[in-house]
């Protein structure tokens, strides 16, 4: 065991060549991997496998990233394929999508989705649209990641949510991971994928570890873009969630799980496209269903949800009105006490779950 | 007294501001105090974070006290100012008490945002903040644009600490010569760290636009001796050796000193004695700003609308609807 921590510290190359040759013959080991070095592992790999692959952002390159998460990479793959770019997002997003036009598979890192907003139009207009502008003549590689949705005191301007943004629109696929596996196999997916893809990371979760199992640190480990995950099953109420939040509605389960509430807890994994019919399925067994997102109520993740349900089949299996829990409608405060009210917290999850089965 | 200061690089422009500049003592004395309480502010500010009491993101201005003071100076109050995240410099040159930023910084009720803002976010009358997005090279040259078409009043300062985050200059601007982007507009390239060279080439400036003739671009050369951030150590894209040349031959405050030292304008011990004051102000402020009470809840939802009824906003759940007022 301490060997096998020692590795971990060296590198995941070693881990893996550590499990095939001592656990050969024994069922497969688990290893603990944050989702810092999930990403990380997965755009080495993807590095690799595509010469065509190459990452550009503020800081990614010789100061390992703002928040690590390209560690090394710059080290390994030289300034062809990682590349630092001045404070300059229009300009620099707008080089990625000519890039991706051009045959390249750009990633393209926001040093948080906030910024994105400085180059939202090349987003949108340039990247999303255009394949179905050209008839099907151009396609746009490229994927848009970077950190989203609140941190720790940092205010107003670097809090935002961007999930509904982005996943209102036609042409984009959005997706936001919550465990390292997810952001290992998802990410592998938006960079394979031919299409632009906004990957919405969240800072809070980087330092998390969670298990990976031996499958999942396979270098052609794929999650597929578009379905949800149930990481917890449950008979009483479907409890819908995306990236951090998952963590907070896992832990409400278990609170309420004491006094004989089963929660289904689904991971959406992404936001666009939703993967209604795992969300169906589930509220025509539990008749219950709430939402949980970090983001703002309206317009958001979660109305789009029970308008969904709304339309679909499952309407007529909800015994209660489907809720939604989500950040307070204000602009994030700085102020400790202040900010921790303004986003969802365990107990918020546990109430609405309550009054919906008591409706 | 009268020093040369030195001469500024000049761009389109046919003569720049003097090359000697007087100081009488009660200046020399107020800019003192001025500059050392940013220091003294921003060290504290180290410390705190530090602790954990402040939070977030922090961006400190050690090291470029000289401009901030210089330029409040060549200026009137009644101007108006905008900068972006590495504000506190200016929050105090611009009317703020240290009690209301170091409030500010740990989130406290009697901070000159009320605790909502933070330390990007700090205002007073005629600053604009206090802003956390930056990233525009472009919007930059679309100002410059109107602003020359319209020969609009407007002074654009580049406070050139020679790194962007981690980036030095070299790697991230074609062209260094940040007094020169402006292209048509008229532009100058100065020491930032001698207060007094920013005062001469800040009042020209300020001439320049206020007779008339449009924009102008003053580059200040400057230095910063923190990280970009609290969570920059600051020392990975370049040498503590750097750092501490420019603290022991540039440093704006000691330059001041020996300036009025050597000239007789002030003595060893007057100059101690503002420090001890500087000390205890921002000792009271740190105190104020660690024990004065969090913003209470009610205040969570207010300020969304200005002169606007009151209103209700959603809190996380259907069921909580909490009060929001102008």
């Amino acid at each position: 065991m301490a060997s096998l921590r020692c590795l971990l510290r060296s590198g995941k190359t070693a881990v893996r060549a550590v499990l095939r040759r001592e656990f050969h013959g024994t069922p497969p080991a688990a290893v603990q991997v944050t989702v810092r070095d999930a990403l990380n592992q997965a755009m080495d790999e993807e590095l690799e496998r595509d010469e065509r692959v190459f990452l550009l952002g503020e800081e990614v390159a010789q100061y390992d990233g703002a928040y690590k998460v390209s560690r090394g990479l710059w080290k390994k793959y030289g300034d062809k394929r990682i590349i630092d770019t001045p404070i300059t997002e229009m300009g620099f997003a707008g080089i990625a999508v000519g890039a991706a036009m051009a045959g390249l598979r750009p990633i393209c890192e926001f040093m948080t989705f906030n910024f994105s907003m400085q180059a939202i139009d090349q987003v949108i207009n340039s990247a999303a649209k255009t394949y179905y502008m050209s008839a099907g003549r151009q396609s746009v590689p490229i994927v848009f990641r970077g950190p989203n949705g609140a941190s720790a005191g940092v205010a107003a301007q670097h809090s935002q949510c961007f999930a509904a943004w982005y996943g209102h629109c036609p042409g984009l696929k959005v997706v936001s991971p919550w465990s390292a596996e997810d952001a290992r196999g998802l990410l592998k997916s938006a960079i394979r994928d031919d299409n632009p893809v906004v990957f919405l990371e969240n800072e809070l979760m980087y330092g998390v570890p969670f298990e990976m199992s031996e499958e999942s640190q396979s270098k052609d480990f794929l999650i597929p873009i578009g379905k949800a995950k149930i990481e917890r099953q449950g008979n009483h109420i479907t409890v819908v969630s995306h990236s951090r939040m998952v963590s907070l509605c896992l832990d409400a389960a278990a609170v309420l799980a004491k006094e004989g509430i089963e929660c289904e807890v689904i991971n959406m994994r992404t936001i666009r496209p939703l993967d209604a019919e795992a969300i169906e399925t589930s509220v025509m067994k539990t008749n219950h269903l709430i939402t949980v997102e970090g983001g703002w109520p309206q317009f958001g993740v979660g109305g789009e949800i029970l308008a969904r349900i709304m339309e679909g089949p499952a309407f007529n299996y909800l015994d209660a009105p489907a809720v939604r829990v989500t950040g307070v409608d204000i602009p994030m405060p700085y102020a400790k006490i202040l900010e921790d009210n303004s986003v969802p917290q365990i107990k918020d999850i546990i109430f609405s779950v309550k009054k919906t089965l008591n409706a | 007294a009268t020093f040369d200061i030195k001469k500024c690089d000049l761009h389109k422009l046919e003569e720049g501001p003097p090359l000697q500049a007087v100081l009488t003592r009660e200046e020399g004395l107020q800019y003192y105090r001025t500059m050392q309480t940013i220091r003294r502010m921003e060290l504290k500010a180290d410390q705190l974070y530090k602790q954990k009491i402040i939070r977030g993101f922090c961006h400190l201005y050690d090291g470029q006290e000289a401009c901030a003071v210089g330029i409040e100076t060549g200026i009137n109050l009644s101007d108006h100012l905008i900068t972006a995240y590495r504000a506190h410099g200016y929050t105090l040159t611009r009317g703020g008490t240290v009690r209301e930023i170091m409030a500010e910084l740990t989130g406290r009720r009697g901070g000159i945002a009320k605790g909502k803002g933070g330390s990007m976010h700090m205002y007073t009358k005629h600053f604009y903040g206090g802003n956390g997005i930056v990233g525009a090279q472009g919007q930059i040259f679309e100002t410059y644009n109107m602003a020359s078409l319209w020969k609009l009043p407007c002074i654009f300062i580049c406070e050139n600490n020679k790194y962007g985050m981690g980036t030095s200059v070299e790697r991230a601007a074609a062209s260094t010569d940040y007094y020169k982007r402006g292209d048509f507009i008229p532009g100058l390239r100065l020491d930032g760290m001698d207060v007094l060279c920013v005062r001469e080439a800040t009042k020209f400036a300020a001439e320049h636009c206020r007779s008339g003739k449009g924009p102008i671009l003053m580059e200040l050369q400057t230095y910063r001796y923190h990280g970009h951030s609290m969570s920059d150590p600051g020392v990975s894209y370049r040498t503590r050796e750097e750092i501490q040349e420019v603290r022991s031959k540039s440093d704006p405050i000691s330059m001041l000193k020996d300036r009025m030292l050597s000239n007789n304008m002030a003595s060893v011990e007057e100059l101690k004695e503002i420090d001890v004051e500087v000390r205890k102000e921002i000792e009271d402020a740190a105190q104020f700003a660690t024990t004065d009470p969090e913003p209470p809840l009610d205040d969570l939802c207010n300020h969304i609308f200005y002169n606007d009824p009151p209103m209700e906003v959603r809190g996380t759940n259907p069921w909580t609807k909490l009060k929001s007022v102008s």
